[in-house]
Formats: C-alpha cells, structure tokens, sequence
C-alpha cells in the first residue's frame, strides 16, 4: 500500500511498514543518525533522528527510526526545537568521544561545542552497532554490552571472540569513534588471543 | 481451625462453602490480630507471634482464642502491632515481653493494658479502639481494612470476608463487555504511575485483533519510600488475583503474569501460595468454577532493576531478555508480551477491581474527585510523626495527610515539602499544602501522583539536595539504552553534586534546563522522560535556595557539607571536653580549662561536635555563606568558671 505523507512541505510517498526514516531516506531527505543500520532492527537509542510530526493537529517529537510511516502525515525533520535538542545530545556525546570525525561533523552542522559538558572520555557511544551487528548478522555474539545506564560498556567475551573475531572484524568500519577496535586490543591481550594481525 | 476446602465446580458451591466457613466461626470469640507484614517483622513480629502461641497454650485457651498473623494495617510506626477483636483493642510497639500481660489480662481476664495502647499526642490520652486512633479515624481503607481481617496464607479467611464473590459475580452474571463497562463507568485510573483509565486500556487489548492476551500485575515496585503495593501482595494476595481473573475474563486473556521484585520475598511466598491454593479448588486453572473460562498465572521474580516497572521493560524481562524499554509507538495493550495485546497494570489498581464488581461502578465513582476517583494508597514517610500506610479518597488535602493522619512533623520542625510521585514526580511547597490529591491536580503542580510514595521534608533538608539524591537515584537505575536519559542523567548529577559541594556556576541553570529539555523531549520511555521532575520542581518552587547555593555559597537548609562551618562561641564553651574527645578528625584544639577552637583547616564538617555539645551549653554554631570568626587568641583561651553568670 503507498502512503503519501507531506515531509518539509514535500509529498512524500512511502510503503505501509517502512519507518519515517527509510520513508525520508528514500526521498533523499537527510536524517541524521547514530545507531542506525540497515542490516539492523531498529534500536531507537542515540535519539538524533527525531523529527516533529502532526498527529491529530498535535506537535509531536518522535524518532523517526521507529516511528511508523502513516498517510496524511505531515512531517518536519528540521526545526528550531530539533535542532536544538540534537546539538545537546552530539554535546552529550563529545563528552565521550570529542575528536570523532562523526560528531564533529554533526558539531558543526548543529552548532554544538565539544567541551560544553565535563569530559568523560568513555570513547564508547553506546551505539550499539558493534553489538547487534555481531548478534542480528554473524549471530556470533562475541561482543556484548555489559553493566548498566551510566556504567554500561561494550565487552568483547573473550572465549567467543578468540574463535570468531580475528575472521570476521566487520564490526570494526561500523564503530563510529574507533572505540571498538581498542576494546578488541585490549581483551585479546588480556586473555591471550592474537590480536590483529595488523 | 482452617477449613479443607475441596475443588469448587459451580457458584452454588463456592456460595456452599462460604457459608459453611462462616458458621464454623464465632464472632464473638476473641481474635488476636499479629501483623506480620514486613515492616513488624523487622520490628520482631515473629517473635511476638511466638509468645501468643506459647501464652494461650499455657493458660489452656487454645480453643477459646483465635490467633492469626495477618496482612499489615499500615501503622508502621508503632510497630508491633496487634489488635484484639471483638473489642478491637489496638496495642502498639508491642514485642515478645509484652505477650504474657497481654494474654492474660486481654484474653482472660477482659482487662486493657493500658501501657500498651496508643497515646494521642494532642490529648495525651491513650485511645482503646484502632479506628479511633487519629491515624486511622481520618482515612478511608477500601483496600486496606481487610489485610487485619485475615491471616494472608489463608484462602478460608478470604472467603470468609467475601472473597472471590465478585468472579462469582463476574462469571455468572457479566458478560465480558459489561465488566468492561463497569469499570470504564467507575473510571478506574491506573495507580502505578501516569494514571491511564483501566478500562480504555481493557479496551484496546480486548478489540485488537489476536489469538493470545495477556494480563500482568505490575508488583515491580521501585520507588525509595514505597511500600503500598507490598502491603496488598503480602497482606491480601487473593484480592489481587481475584482482579487479576476478573481483568482476564474482560479481555479475553488465558495466561496471566505476576511481576514481582525479588526484594519482597514475603510477597512471593504468599501470592505464590494464593495461587496454589486457587488452582486447588477451581478458582484458577480449567474451567474456573465450572464456568468454561480458563486461566492461569505465574509468578515471575525481577532482578532488582527499577527500569523493569516502565511497562515495556517489563514485558521484555519477562521475556527473559535484559529489561530495557522498547522503543514502541504502539502501546503495549496491543503489542505487548511477545508482541501480544498485554494488560498491564498494577496491584493496586488489581485490587480495586473486586470492590469495583461488588459495589457497582457508581459506589467508586463516588469516591474522590472529578478527574480521580476511588482511594490511594499513599506510603507516608520521612520526617513525619505517624509513618505508615494511608489510603484515603481522593481529593483529601496534602494538609490533611501531613497532619491530621501523619501527626505532623516531630521535633518541632518547621514544614519545608513533601516529595510525592517517587524519584521522577516532585517537591510541593507548603503553601501548596492544601492541594487535593489526585492524578491532574498533582501533575499541575509540578509533581504527579506516581504509585504513591511521600517523602515529606522539613526545615533541615536542603531542596538543591533533594534534587541531587533523585537525580542520582535515577542515574544509577537509568538503563542506559538512550543517551539523553544515560548521558544526560550522569551531567545533571554532576552539575547538581558540584552547585551542593559550592563549585556552582552562573550558568548552570542553563546547562541544568537544557539537559531537562533533552530528557523530557528526546528519551526512549517514561523514566528519562520524566527524569528532570525533581530538579524542575525544586527550581520552580525553591529557586532561592539553588541561588543561595550558586551565588553565595551558602546553603539555608544547612545541610550541605561542603558549604558549613562549625564554629565554637568562646564565651559559651563551657571547656567540658566533650565534643573535643569526640571529634573524629581531631581538629578541636583546647583542653581541661581551655577555650576549645575548631581548627578550621583541618575540620571535616561531620557534625559530631554540633550534635554532641550539651544543649544547656549551646556553644556551637553552623555557618554557611559568611566568614567564620577568627579563632580565640591562644593566651586568651584560660576558662573562668567566676566569670561565667
């Protein structure tokens, strides 16, 4: 079934079942996101992506990963009050990751400042990718997060990724702060499985 | 004394054993009351129950007295306690030791022991009979008033007070869609926390297409200070599966869930043995009283994660995975557990659902306010004199709760707040102290209802302080899947923990109301969404004392550490030695006959010399947000008991 919604003024027609985002994606609308993969279930996480819609003359924020496409939406992805709120979360996250080529890109197209909130450099962004990559894709589960809310981190377990990973590594393009690759390093040194080669 | 209560085909059966339960009782035969809920036992109600047994047995009364240990009544303060029925007699802070007089002055001899009963404050009389005890005069227990009635692991007990009736009701005289109209009409709002109308919920689950329904109780109950639902799973766990069969019944659910936190083992025993004792006489399972309706239930234990009470989260650890919210635009009435139309609700609004059946929807409707009907559940606590459980219709005044059921604040102190709604509602002021309760009338004063926790607050709390506890609480229980909740939550604290240690900053407001916009507006489930509450309640109504804080460095309440100073008045020192041998960090200079002087550069601030300077001497001051006096000069410091009046 098509459904045609009106997205920054345009008409947009999209399937029954697609996400806003794929629905914006494929018009060639830009939506910023972080935690999003094609390959992937939708995660809803790093919130970015969220847009205002119209529903029943009602101004809403949703995240349009996971916000159905309906008909007759009108959908503005773009606007003070989101801006506004993806500057604070890349200013969030910087606190993590400030020299990610990513986010200084979205920096610079929100205005946001990389040292606004006390630096934490965890250098993980909790998106997830890394993790539901390894779980949805390869079903290898050789990287896992652990612990919770602020304490929450991405552990590789060693007995699994000593036989999967040195293979495999397609998690390592997806990580978007290089994070990745360092815990690897490091859990392979501590239990004694090669690391990379190079 | 218990009855064997066999399987139960029909209505007409389960009418039969009612009756025969309630002839095999005497009304007038003495009743003692024990509360074993956890709050006594803590206080050594086992014990207690211990020495009635041996007490009745050594006077030969074993056949003359009833002795239960039941359901908690809610006076937690006064802890043990009993009552004695058919007068009523209410003893509190009872313990072992007391038993003896009890048995046989009480029970043999018809005597009140008056050092037991309850003492009214205001009159200084002791009060004979529980409901005339303040505490108790003033509420409205619906829900309550049944727990002392009966011994919790009993299902005779529970018949005997009218329990199942209301399936009975359900099953053969109501259709599906007429509970459903029931308790649409009695507009029941739900009590664990956004209050959305049980019966639209019912609704959306009943008329979306689905080959499998679930009900679930939520009883994952989380918030610091809460008990409520504790209480109602422990005390009277078949009124929550008798909702919980009515519920399933209206919606057309088989399979039922009981999501308990595993802190409440109390709670599980016994909701874990209602249900057995159900299934053994056809109240649950096949064919429930020969009706064809089926149900069952299982009782599923939290880990400990306050997240799992945000419906979603729940669902998902039930389905055995890590409990974190989804990201839904569907409501989980119609994709819920394993993507199944899911009732999800909690114990309290469970429990109200008998009474609801029983009485008609118009007898509810006709408790409380315009928007909130029946009664809450409130757990009262913190600096209040009657700590405890409250139910009272909706609409009573915050006024009314804090002193005429909770005997206002001890000590003396002055009123400062009182923190309702749990970690994410919020601090309402005392010149909104007569504010009805109910679900909009909270929410329009910057707090909500939430599940019913009240922390009320007096002079010496400090508000920026408050803020920083629930901000930090809900840092630590943030799950972490969203970054404005998990990221935003951890800057909040921190600029919240700096602005208590002194190290506020102009713009912080700023920082602190951006970071309240990101969770409000851009968090994945209600708990980051409403994670700002206690800091934009504190700001809206004590902006003063974050400014105190800020600007001045001074904390009014104070209670901040890093922002007080003690400081000895030289000529009140009485030179007794006491605070100096008790200082832990050994930074009072002086000795026999010496002035004593708080080295300041090496004092921690902890307060034991504050707390243990005697009060007739008064000597020692704390200071915020001024300079401390110069210390006494060394050769002025000789102590001159002459020249003292």
């Amino acid at each position: 079934m098509t459904l045609t919604m009106q997205i920054d003024g345009k008409a947009v027609t999209a399937t029954a079942g697609m996400s806003l985002l794929e629905a914006c994606r494929d018009a060639g609308i830009n939506i910023p996101t972080l935690c999003h993969h094609e390959a992937l279930e939708p995660f809803g996480g790093c919130r970015l992506c969220l847009v205002e819609v119209e529903v029943r003359g009602w101004t809403q924020l949703v995240v349009s990963c996971v916000y159905p496409a309906a008909d007759g939406l009108v959908v503005r992805t773009r606007s003070e009050k989101v801006d506004k709120l993806r500057k604070t979360i890349v200013e969030l996250l910087m606190a993590h990751a400030p020299e990610s080529p990513v986010l200084n890109e979205l920096a610079a197209e929100y205005g946001a400042r990389k040292n606004r909130f006390s630096q934490e450099s965890a250098f993980c962004i909790h998106c997830g990718l890394c993790v539901r990559y390894c779980n949805e894709v390869k079903q290898a589960d050789a990287v896992a997060f652990i612990e919770r809310g602020a304490n929450k981190e991405i552990s590789f377990l060693p007995d699994i990724a000593a036989k999967e990973c040195d293979s495999c590594k397609e998690c390592f393009p997806l990580c978007p702060t290089s994070y990745l690759q360092a815990a690897y390093v490091l859990v392979g040194a501590l239990s004694g499985f090669p690391p990379p080669s190079s | 004394m218990s009855t064997a209560i066999p399987r139960l085909a029909s209505p007409a059966e389960l009418a039969a054993v009612r009756q025969q339960i309630i002839a095999g009782r005497d009304p007038s035969k003495p009743y003692i009351a024990v509360c074993a809920g956890t709050g006594c036992i803590a206080c050594g109600a086992r014990k207690v129950v211990e020495a009635f047994q041996s007490a009745i047995a050594e006077h030969g009364l074993d056949t003359e007295v009833t002795l239960k240990p039941t359901g908690c009544p809610g006076f937690c303060e006064q802890g043990s306690v009993v009552v004695i029925y058919p007068q009523e007699i209410c003893y509190v802070r009872v313990t072992a030791q007391d038993v003896p007089e009890i048995v046989a002055n009480t029970i043999r001899d018809k005597q009140v022991v008056e050092r037991l009963l309850y003492t009214d404050p205001a009159t200084g009389q002791p009060v004979v009979r529980e409901s005339d005890i303040p505490f108790y005069r003033h509420q409205q227990r619906n829900l309550l008033s049944s727990n002392i009635k009966l011994d919790s692991k009993s299902l005779a007990d529970y018949l005997a007070i009218g329990g199942y009736a209301a399936l009975d009701k359900t099953l053969t005289s109501m259709t599906a869609e007429q509970v459903l109209d029931e308790v649409t009409r009695a507009n029941l709002r739900g009590r664990g926390g956004a209050g959305f109308p049980a019966g639209r919920k019912w609704k959306g689950t009943r008329d979306a297409p689905a080959d499998i329904r679930y009900v679930i109780v939520n009883a994952d109950e989380g918030d610091p200070g809460a008990f409520m639902d504790r209480a109602l799973l422990e005390g009277n766990p078949h009124s929550i599966l008798e909702g919980l069969i009515i519920g399933a019944y209206a919606v057309g659910a088989r399979e039922g869930y009981i999501y308990v936190r595993q802190e409440y083992p109390l709670a599980v025993q016994n909701v874990t043995l209602a249900i057995a004792q159900a299934k053994a006489c056809g109240l649950l399972g096949a064919n429930i009283l020969g009706s064809g309706f089926d149900f069952d239930v299982k009782v599923h234990q939290g880990a400990g994660a306050f997240v799992c009470g945000e419906s979603t989260a729940l669902m998902t650890a039930l389905e055995g995975r890590v409990g974190e919210p989804r990201p839904k635009y569907i409501r989980s009435n119609v994709k819920g557990l394993w993507e199944k139309p899911s009732v999800l609700n909690n114990v309290e609004t469970w429990a109200n659902v008998p009474l609801i059946i029983n009485n008609g929807a118009e007898w509810f409707a006709n408790i409380g306010t315009e928007g909130s009907k029946g009664t809450k559940i409130f757990s009262l606590v913190g600096k209040i004199t009657n700590t405890g459980l409250v139910e009272v219709p909706m609409g009573v005044t915050l006024r009314d709760i804090v002193y005429k059921i909770g005997g206002g604040i001890p000590d003396g102190k002055k009123f400062k707040a009182i923190q309702t709604g749990g970690p994410s509602g919020g601090c309402i002021p005392e010149r909104l102290l007569d504010l009805q309760v109910g679900f909009d009338e909270l929410t329009k004063a910057g707090s909500m209802m939430g599940s019913g926790g009240m922390i009320v607050m007096d002079e010496d709390t400090c508000m920026v302080d408050v803020a920083r506890y629930f901000i930090g609480f809900l840092t630590d229980e943030s799950c972490g899947k969203c970054v404005p909740c998990r990221e935003g939550l951890r800057q909040m604290h921190r600029v919240l923990t700096r602005i208590c240690e002194g190290e506020g900053q102009p713009g912080d407001f700023e920082l602190l109301e951006d970071l309240s916009e990101v969770l409000e507006h851009a968090s994945l489930c209600a708990l980051g969404k409403s994670a700002p509450s206690p800091f934009l309640s504190t700001l809206r109504y004590f902006r003063d004392e974050y400014e105190a804080h800020i600007n001045e460095k001074r904390c009014p309440a104070m209670s901040c550490k890093a922002l007080i100073r003690y400081y000895i008045e030289p000529e009140k020192c009485e030179a007794c030695l006491i605070c100096l041998r008790k200082c832990p960090s050994e930074s009072i200079a002086g000795g026999k006959n010496l002035i004593h002087v708080i080295k300041q550069d090496e004092c921690e601030s902890c307060g034991v010399c504050f707390d243990v300077c005697p009060p007739r001497f008064d000597a020692i001051r704390k200071i915020s947000g001024r300079i401390v006096p110069p210390p006494l000069p060394e050769d002025q410091r000789a102590f001159d008991r002459s020249k003292r009046r």
